[in-house]
């Protein structure tokens, strides 16, 4: 029987940056996600923000490792072929007692050890950002904040891990956890996966893979945010990530860039008794509408090209829960905000917790750190995009028109680690059908070259695994006719 | 990076593109070349398989695949140049188009004149902000035909459509004939979007239910669809408290409307109408930029073929005039869209020849008039039995009557026939 090093629970952002620092440490890692593909849970929806630092509490985890993980962000970007821009962001205010808001964040922000932080008023403000409400008294500036693309950095992470000799297990739902002679067992109910050590990165069911473990001190509460997503026609409306002064209307709603050139206009934060409830509601997005409003004016809402909800999974602590509960065990739950950005930093942690648990761990010399992704050919010069064709010419073929993404992209992603078995697991790692028709034309085109490149029947294709077909049967036609 | 020159480029090869392509062959232009990103002329024609293309122009009814092949044979009989699987990527304000394919690579052609033909693309779910999950099942009512016609695949077996449009109405139709169930046809406004002739054939013959003033406002199930609800809307368009009701179903077919692919165009500096979504265009379907013209449905979303090829010959025979340099004495009268009107195409008028507009009203109403106004006066009008937003009305300016407007705005608006 082969026991892993480590077996670590869910394939988010956090998993996959465990999974990639324990890969790297010289481990044998089993990583467990019960979808289909890598992160679909929290990390697959959220605002894709690196926080600069001075939300948090002093001494709290979150504001210690938020800062060190936004400070290792950039250059594990740039080694793992992920969107990063650091485009600074700015909490505005409306009145006198947000402007005092301000000021206790920018207190608590140096001594969180956040650089270049500057207040400024209404009219500086609008300097920097003309497309502000005229009811924006004052700012806050971080120029250290930033934005990466959650999913990209995942899939990429789980990928490095994958190359240096992880495993990845999907569609692998953890339901009872048991221990025998020093080794952990994993079972789905139907298989068994054995460890020494195990990491719970379940997100909003890590209190659920506690209970396994006989611990129930832990409690998530699922919080929900909507958001919706504007076309790229309205870049440059900010270019910095705008927040609201927490207060009377609660954290407000921020508008931001995306790395890829949309606005992203969200979230609410609704909690409920629902773990997986990814569904958007009328409410919901009115009240996006109108909150953000407030700080932005002219929003041309009438360019939205998508809607969808993320779920937060919220500790009872108030602060992430990175412990051990049981000899070589580890939690990392209650990772909401701002897990994405200290999620570097949380995996450097996890190796030293597992290390006082006995764990040998040594930076592997041979370990490569570099994921390459498809390239964007949109994003290639024409020289470049012609060298490109010249060494493939389905590099010259566009799939999807309202992203550019060739044929060329899209086969090469799907042999690449790890592999995208469904529509949308494709569409994360090659945003074809993120543009604004939403895959209207590319659908029939992209699902030819899945199922000729995975080597299955185009019928068998899925959404997003499980399911969730994405065609029921053959025409009539297609069968002969009825006769 | 290889540069070609040529007189023109059409930038789409679909029925518009070919039609205006064969226009401007037709005045003597023969250094032409059409760009097409599919894999064959033809456009969204090749995957309408039903009948009713061709009444007004040929006079008998073809399918869509045989309308275009009309078209599509004579570009090839008079070896007019095209290309196939070439995506134009950019125009730039001195008529430049970059492309790229397979066997070119990245490719520039500068031109004479350029005419925009790359259609419409259909709003996507996530515009209609519709709460629920997003379960595999929801697919724009075009995607649907394309799987269903072109690839002999069906999306779904219990089936709902949002949106009377005519695409969704030919699919009602046609996912019934594959032996699908079609539940219900919801339409937000009190009045249908698509031809009345579509509502008798593809919905009534079938014993398919048209909810007017209904929309689907939540998406059942999570990983395919299972149901969705619907409601009745009040006189603004808002769901009414109450009136949920559930519909099981594994498929949601969108035809919530047409939107100009005018990325190219917007890229390249040209005015745009805020109405049409496509480029605000004069008599010849020239553009705010010199030398480009649009034509079809990214120029306006038009109800039938026939109109388009018509509008695309005006764009392709005024292109070869502007390349032979061809000027008439110039005009200039403004067309504006009055009471009842959404909109006209020409939005501008610089030749006093004769010039049909076209428009849509903004209301179905019955007995109206179409009347044309210089300030309070009335230069002309006709009597009309119904309008409806769903059927193009045209009306027809004489050169007297524009060279009398030179300089002044003309309204058009629909009356009460009193």
């Amino acid at each position: 029987m082969m026991i892993y090093d480590v077996a670590i629970i869910g394939a988010g952002v956090v998993g996959a940056m465990v999974a990639r620092e324990l890969t790297r440490q010289g481990q044998s890692v089993i990583l467990l996600e019960k979808a289909s593909d890598v992160a679909t849970g929290a990390s697959r929806a959220n605002s894709g923000i690196v926080h600069a630092g001075f939300d948090a509490k002093e001494n709290s985890l979150k504001a210690k490792f938020n800062v060190a993980g936004a400070n290792m962000m950039a250059s594990l970007c740039r080694e793992m072929g992920v969107a990063y821009v650091q485009n600074g962001s700015l909490v505005v205010g409306f009145d006198q007692e947000d402007q005092q808001t301000l000021e206790g964040l920018l207190k608590r922000g140096v001594e969180n050890g956040v650089t270049g932080l500057a207040l400024l008023s209404g009219d500086e403000v609008r300097a920097l950002e003309p497309s502000l409400s005229e009811d924006v008294t004052c700012a806050l500036l971080a120029p250290t904040g930033g934005i990466v693309c959650p999913y990209e950095l995942t899939i990429a992470a789980v990928g490095v891990a994958m190359y240096n000799g992880a495993e990845l297990k999907t569609n692998f739902a953890v339901s009872s956890i048991t221990e025998e002679g020093g080794v952990w067992h994993l079972s789905n109910g139907e298989e068994t996966v054995c460890a020494t050590y195990v990491v719970n990165c379940a997100g909003t069911h890590s209190d659920d893979i506690a209970r396994m473990i006989g611990d129930d001190r832990i409690t998530i509460t699922p919080r929900r945010g909507e958001y919706i997503l504007l076309d790229r026609a309205c870049e440059g409306l900010v270019s910095r990530t705008i927040f609201m002064a927490p207060g009377k209307m609660g954290k407000g709603v921020l508008v931001s860039p995306t790395c890829h050139g949309n606005i992203i206009v969200g979230p609410t934060a609704v909690n409920m008794e629902e773990k997986d409830n990814t569904s958007t509601t009328a409410e919901g997005l009115a009240e996006v509408r109108r909150l953000a409003q407030k700080s932005v004016k002219d929003i041309p809402f009438g360019r939205g090209i998508t809607i969808f909800c993320g779920i937060r999974a919220v500790g009872n602590t108030g602060d992430f829960i990175i412990e051990c509960p049981r000899p070589r065990f580890v939690h990392c739950a209650g990772i909401e905000s701002p897990g994405l950005s200290a999620s570097p930093a949380i995996a450097l942690y996890v190796a030293q917790l597992l290390q006082k648990e006995g764990a040998v761990l040594s930076i592997r010399a041979d370990f490569d750190p570099h994921y390459t992704p498809a390239v964007h050919f949109r994003h290639l010069s024409d020289e470049e995009k012609n060298d490109i064709i010249a060494r493939d010419p389905r590099y010259g073929r566009v799939i999807c028109r309202c992203e550019t993404v060739t044929e060329g992209e899209i086969v090469q992603t799907l042999h690449q680690l790890p592999i995208p078995r469904d529509l949308d697991a494709l569409k994360r790692r090659t945003r074809c059908g993120m543009g604004r028709c939403q895959g209207g034309f590319c659908t029939p085109y992209v699902t030819e070259i899945m199922a000729r490149e995975l080597g299955v029947d185009e019928l068998s294709l899925t959404k997003s695994g499980g399911d969730s077909p994405l065609l029921l049967a053959a025409t009539k036609t297609a069968k002969g006719g009825t006769k | 990076m290889k540069t070609v020159t040529t007189d023109l480029v059409v930038i789409g090869g679909g029925p518009a593109g070919m039609s205006a392509a064969l226009a401007a062959y037709d005045q003597g232009i023969r250094d032409i070349l059409i760009l097409e990103r599919d894999n064959a002329l033809g456009g969204i024609l090749r995957q309408c398989i039903h009948n009713g293309f061709g009444l007004h122009r040929f006079g008998e009814e073809l399918t869509g695949p045989e309308y275009a092949a009309r078209d599509a044979i004579r570009v090839k009989e008079l070896s007019i140049p095209y290309m196939t699987d070439t995506m134009a990527l950019s125009l730039s304000p001195d008529l430049e188009v970059r492309a790229t394919s397979q066997t070119n690579g990245i490719f520039k052609i500068k031109a004479k004149a350029v005419i925009l033909a790359m259609g419409c693309r259909e709003r996507p779910a996530g515009a209609l902000g519709i709460a629920g999950n997003r379960p595999a099942g929801v697919y724009s009512a075009g995607t649907a035909q394309k799987f269903v016609n072109m690839k002999g695949y069906m999306p779904g077996r219990d089936v709902v459509i949002l949106g009377s449009g005519d695409i969704g109405l030919i699919m009602a139709r046609r996912m019934t004939l594959e032996g699908a169930k079609v539940h219900a046809v919801c339409e937000l406004m009190p009045y249908s979007g698509g031809l009345a002739r579509n509502i008798e054939q593809c919905l009534n013959d079938f014993d398919i239910p048209l909810l007017l003033s209904h929309t689907v406002t939540r998406l059942h199930g999570k990983k395919r669809l299972e149901g969705v609800t619907i409601q009745k809307v009040d006189e603004n368009r808002r769901p009414i408290s109450g009136s949920e009701q559930y519909i099981p179903c594994d498929t949601l077919l969108l035809s919530c409307g047409l939107i100009p692919e005018n990325e190219l165009t917007t890229e390249a500096g040209i005015a745009l109408d805020r109405v049409t979504s496509g480029a605000i265009v004069d008599q010849d379907r020239m553009t705010s930029l010199s030398g480009v013209f649009a034509c079809g449905n990214v120029l306006q979303v038009h109800d039938l073929v026939d109109f388009v090829s018509e509008e695309a010959a005006i764009a392709g025979k005024a292109a070869a005039n502007f390349i032979k340099n061809q000027k008439t004495p110039p005009i200039s009268v403004s067309l504006n869209a009055g009471d009842g009107v959404r909109y006209t195409v020409p939005q501008i008028v610089t030749e006093a020849k004769d010039v049909t507009v076209y428009f849509r009203v903004t209301d179905v109403q019955k007995d109206v008039r179409i009347a044309l106004y210089d300030g309070d006066t009335c230069l002309l009008s006709k009597k009309k039995i119904s309008v409806a937003p769903g059927e193009m009305e045209t009306l027809s300016l004489s050169p007297e009557v524009l060279k009398e407007a030179n300089g002044k705005t003309l309204t058009i608006k629909i009356e009460r026939k009193d």
